[in-house]
This record gives structure tokens, sequence and C-alpha cells, in this order.
């Protein structure tokens, strides 16, 4: 039973992580349709660049309290995250919005090159160590484990996709975007500014991708400029399972992608008896995903030609 | 010289100089790139051993013979390793100190075995180098095989563990080093409670852990790199995992502690050979290689003795004709630097040396050495 709970919690944390991104993918591909492979990268940036205030701010203030120096970090990633997630649209994306669906795709796998290139260029090919600046207090719930960088993870990232939700069902800019997803010339003859609400939908997207990379590099306590590849992929990924194009289903297939894994992991082993290993933890979460796309092409709560963003 | 090196590319092995016979040497590592320094480190070793040869004479078949130094930048890289191994043949050496990576070994070495010449690697530990069976591989270095074994070993009678959980990345050198492992630890009648897989990629190692824990081990082995290493004892301090933690050469690295922090206190790991300072002839070696090169990175003990060896071979066949003095190789028996030199059958290094070192103070310490095969 205490396993049971640890991998529940693994998953969860793991989950959360993965649904932050996975937002950032099924918002942009609900309103433009167009997979933006170049957001992995930028959680790859926010961590980078947190880490580099981080360590400025310890050198600068040693005495600061670890949460207002982790705050800082993230006070500086967001911005320059956004700034990075504007500047791509609007150099990368825009131009080329009428030019078929491929064109796009693979200026966004260029990007993601380029941005992974220019990560290696100022911080250099090593891992970088994540200070330990949070306190690491454990706590034992039914056996099972939990940290204090575990229940922010939880906390954090279900706050900020309560919020989005609201954001998206409750204001003006979310009325704007849901119009945009529907239908760009409808939209744009009622008024709305489309360009304003697809630059908004990438500021929002890139200042999620900058919190968890912050996130994952504090939880794990490294970064790398590679970092974002993997974690952009199994994203997108979670994204797809959850339905692309839907908030929710971003939310949801992260959640499950996390807690597959987790699972998959931790018993495919005993399940199987020791025919197949944890080796097969990425097999197993990836024939979940096609089982689920054979029944449901267009995910679990995505709806074929229906209400996206 | 030009026409020494003409002569030289027709294979004519040996020239002349001032009436003395010039024999060539190669020496092949990498002399540019991230792993530069380790190279150079590897050719001054080299170097010296060379000079101090050619400083006390020496004759072969009654002419005075010169030693002369052909060192070759392989990049770390397999192609260019076969590039240079090729490069150094036509330039006809005799024998060749090196490469460093098994990578870069395991290719050239092809090419000096069809070409008869003799090589000894002062630092490649991958099974598969000595293992294709070529009659002129040699090396001086404890190899992966017999740093598992000892590993396993040391886990279960020197660390008193019983239950042993084994995890490795899926990389050649993990997967290789925690089979071994596996094997010793079930030798030295220890339990291999869980093997556990993950890559060389991932840093979420909670799911895996987690099923570990259930299986309360007394020791978790990994065989893999720093950059899994030192988030997975992280992780294993998360879960309150009291297991100990025991990793090869791939996690007895200064990144390791650098990356895990306080959590790598206590960590176990491994490396082949001995501390420098626990060498037989270390601090003697120190002192000279120091006032001429300034400091030792790594392998330069390995790469002076390895110089000694070939030398000695060369000596007791009083030949420096390959064909003549690779006969000799095999019986070596030489005392060096770095410990005593004997080859088993296969050309790798008899009862090769593995340090233990464990995390005291955020520093790795020496605890003990261990010789393989016993």
């Amino acid at each position: 039973m205490d396993i049971f709970l640890q991998q529940l919690i693994n998953g969860l944390v793991l989950g959360s992580v993965y649904a932050l991104v996975a937002l950032g993918y099924t918002m942009v591909y609900g309103i433009l349709e167009l997979i933006n492979f170049a957001h992995g990268e930028i959680t790859m940036m926010g961590a980078m660049v947190a880490l580099a205030v981080i360590g400025a701010l310890a050198l600068a203030a040693p005495g600061l309290p670890g949460v207002l120096v982790l705050g800082a970090g993230l006070a500086v990633a967001i911005p320059v995250c956004v700034a990075l997630g504007l500047l791509i649209e609007r150099v990368a994306y825009r131009p080329l919005r009428h030019a078929p669906r491929l064109a796009p795709l693979i200026t966004a796998i260029g990007v993601s090159i380029i941005l992974q290139n220019i990560a290696m260029l100022i911080w250099g090919k090593q891992y970088i160590p994540f200070p330990a600046i949070l306190p690491q207090a454990r706590h034992t719930v039914y056996g099972a484990s939990i940290t204090n960088v575990q229940i922010a993870i939880l906390l954090l990232a279900t706050g900020i996709m309560l919020t989005l939700i609201l954001v998206v069902r409750k204001t003006r800019l979310g009325r704007a975007m849901r119009a945009t997803a529907q239908s760009r010339q409808v939209a744009s003859l009622m008024g709305v500014d489309v360009n304003r609400v697809i630059a908004a939908t990438f500021a929002i997207g890139s200042a999620l991708a900058a919190v968890a990379g912050v996130m994952v590099s504090a939880y794990y306590g490294l970064a790398h400029y590679y970092m974002g590849f993997l974690l952009g992929l199994k994203a997108f990924s979670a994204a797809v399972l959850g339905g692309i194009g839907n908030l929710a289903g971003a939310m949801l297939g992260g959640l499950l992608l996390g807690l597959i894994e987790s699972f998959g992991a931790g018993y495919i082993g005993d399940l199987t008896g020791g025919f197949l290993g944890s080796n097969y933890q990425d097999v197993f979460a990836f024939f979940v995903l096609i089982t689920v796309l054979v029944f449901r092409p267009s995910g679990l709560l995505g709806v074929r030609g229906g209400e996206r963003a | 010289m030009a026409a020494a090196l003409l002569t030289a590319a027709c294979g004519d092995k040996a020239q002349q100089k001032d009436g003395d016979q010039v024999v060539l040497i190669g020496q092949a590592s990498p002399l540019t790139g991230p792993q530069a320094h380790l190279g150079k480190d590897n050719e001054n070793g080299a170097r010296m051993a060379l000079d101090e040869i050619n400083a006390a004479g020496l004759t072969l078949g009654g002419r005075k013979v010169v030693l002369e130094m052909r060192s070759e930048d392989d990049a770390a890289d397999p192609k260019t390793a076969t590039t240079v191994a090729q490069k150094l043949v036509d330039e006809g050496v005799v024998g060749v100190i090196g490469h460093l990576n098994s990578g870069a070994t395991i290719p050239a070495s092809r090419i000096y075995s069809s070409n008869g010449i003799p090589q000894i690697s002062p630092s490649a530990t991958a099974v598969a180098y000595t293992a294709a069976g070529y009659k002129t591989a040699f090396r001086v270095m404890t190899n992966d095989a017999q740093q598992g074994s000892v590993l396993g070993n040391y886990a279960v009678t020197r660390l008193g563990a019983k239950k042993i959980a084994i995890i490795d990345d899926r990389t050649a050198y993990g997967q290789g080093l925690a089979d071994e492992v596996e094997k010793a630890v079930k030798a030295a009648g220890g339990d291999v409670v869980a093997r556990e897989y993950t890559s060389d990629r991932s840093t979420d190692f909670m799911a895996i852990l987690t099923s570990i824990k259930g299986k309360s081990p007394d020791l978790v082995f990994f065989g893999g790199m720093d950059p899994q290493a030192a988030p997975m004892i992280k992780q294993m301090k998360q879960l309150g995992m009291k297991a100990k933690f025991l990793g090869g050469d791939g996690a007895q690295t200064p990144t390791f502690i650098e990356l895990a922090g306080a959590s790598a206190e206590g960590a176990l790991a491994s490396n082949p050979g001995l501390p420098l300072d626990a060498m037989p002839g270390g601090a003697a070696f120190k002192t000279r290689f120091v006032a001429r090169y300034g400091t030792i990175q790594n392998y330069a003990p390995y790469a002076y003795d390895a110089m000694h060896v070939l030398v000695a071979a060369m000596k007791r066949a009083d030949s420096s004709d390959p064909a003549k003095y690779l006969a000799e190789l095999p019986k070596t028996d030489y005392q060096g630097v770095t410990g005593h030199i004997r080859f088993d059958a296969k050309g790798d290094l008899a009862g090769g040396a593995v340090t233990l070192y464990q995390v005291k103070g955020g520093t790795w310490q020496p605890l003990e050495t261990v010789q393989s095969g016993q």
C-alpha cells in the first residue's frame, strides 16, 4: 500500500510538470493548428535563466532565504521566456501563417535546434547543478515520502491550471481566444485583434513553460541545454493523449502520462514476473498512447472540429 | 627528413641518423577538444619514458638505437582514430602507445593488428578491446569486467550487503559493468533483489527507486555516468532510503559531488587503477613529472609504464622489429610506477587493481585498493 501511494505521488508530481508544458503545446495548436516544437526549449531556457539569476544572487547576497532567491529567478525567467516566445512567434511563425502547414512545422524544429545551440554556447555542454537553496524537508504520509519541493510543485501546478481555465472561460481575452480558435477570419470580422490574441497565447504558454522549467530543475537538482527535448516530447505526447487543442485534455493527459510512467516502471517487472523490466517504461507509456488514439483518434477529451482552446 | 619519411613509407622501419638507428614509436590520444588535457597528459607520460630510455642509452642487435615519438591526435573520435592509426602505420612506427578512449582504441586496434604493430593502451577499459582476439592488443589498465567483479565482491564481502539492487543506463559501459557486478554478487553469495533500467538521458528515477525500496535492499549499485548518478542518490534520500549507493568510475567524478550536493555524502564508487600516492613509484614519478610538465591529469603514469613495457620487450628480443619483439610482449613481467605489470592470455592487465572511494566531507577519499581476481 505504501508503495502504491508512493508511486501515486511520484506520478502526480511528474504528471503535473508534463501538464504545465503540455498546456503550452495545446493552446498554440488550438488557435493556430501549429505544433510549436520549440516549446520544450523554452522550458529549458526558463530553467537556465533562472539558474543564472540564482547563481548570481547566491554570490551577491548569500544570506537571502531560498524561497526569495527562487522567486527572483522566476521573476526574471518568466519575462525572458515570454519575450522569447513572442519573438519566435513574430519572426518564425507569423510570416508563415498562410504558408502550407508543413512550413511552420519545419521552422519550429529549426527554432528548437537554434535555441539548444544558443544555450550550449552560453552555458556550455556540462550539467549545471541547481543550488540547494530550498529546505529539503521530508514528510511521511502512510509510509510514503513527500518533500516540500514536491508539495510546492503540486500546489503551484494546480493553482496555475485553475487560473488558466478561469482566464479562458471568464475573461475578455479568454473569449477572444476561444473565438479565434473557432475561426480566425470570423473573429477578426467581429473586431477581435487576432494577432494580439495569438501573441497573448504564446506569451501565456511561454510563461507556463518558464515555471515548469524552474520546477523541473529545482526538483531534479540540475539543468542541461538538452533537457527541453525529452520533456517537450513527453509533454507533446500528453497533449495528444488528452486531445490536442483542449485545455482540460492537456492537464488530464499530463497527469495520466505521469501516472502511467510511474506505475509502469514500478510494477511492470513484478506483473510480468520479470519478463519485461523497467526498460519497457517508455514502450509501455507509448503503447497506452497508441491504444487510446486507435479508439479515440482525437484524444481522450478532444472533440473533432468542436470547441478548442 | 623528407627522404627519411619516403623510405619509411616504403616500409623500411629503421632509419639512419648520425650512425645511430632511429626507431619510431607512435602515440595516439585526443590532443584537441574537451579531452585534450587528458590526451596531452598521456603524450607527456609516454614522452618522459622515451626520453629516459634514450638518455640511458639503448642498444638492440649490437647497434645503438635512438627512439623517436610520433604523436597523433585522434580527437577521441572512432573515425579519426582509424585515420591516425593508418597514418602511424604508414610512417613506419614499430609500436603504439594508445589510444586513450575505448571508443577510439577499438577501431584502431584492427588496423594495428592487420599490420602486425603491437599496441598498448594506457587507459581503454572496455572489455571489447581485447575480446576481439588481436595478438597485438595489450593494455596496462584494469578493464570493466575486472572492475565489475571487484565491485560486486566488495559490496557483499566488505560492505556486508546481502540484498543488492542493480540499476543500469542501458549503454555499453553501464550495462556491461552492471552485468559483471551482478555475476560477482551472486558468486559471493549475495542476493540480487532487483534489476532495474533507465537511460543515459533520464533524470527521474522515483518510480524504479520506489519499486526497489519495496524490496528493502542493503545497497543500490548503479552502472552509468554522473549526470544520472547524482539525481539518483538525491531521489534515494528524498524517498528516505537507507541503502548504500555504489557506482563505477562513471560516478567517481567531481561533477557527481557538485550535482548531488549534500546528498553525495557517503556515496561509494570505484575507479580502475591506484590513486597516484598509493602507486609503488607514485611519489618519485610525481616529482619528476611535475618538474617537467606541471600537473598530472590522470593516465600519465600508465602511458609512462606502457612505453617502458614496450621497450622492455624489444630489449628481450634484442630487436625493434615488431615481428620479433611481439612474441616477447605476452611474457612481460615488469615492475612499473603503477604496479606489477603482467598480461593474461587476452592481453589484459593480470590482476588489475581497482580502488574504492567514498565521499567524505565533500570530496572523494580513497578507501582501499583491491586486486581483481582475488
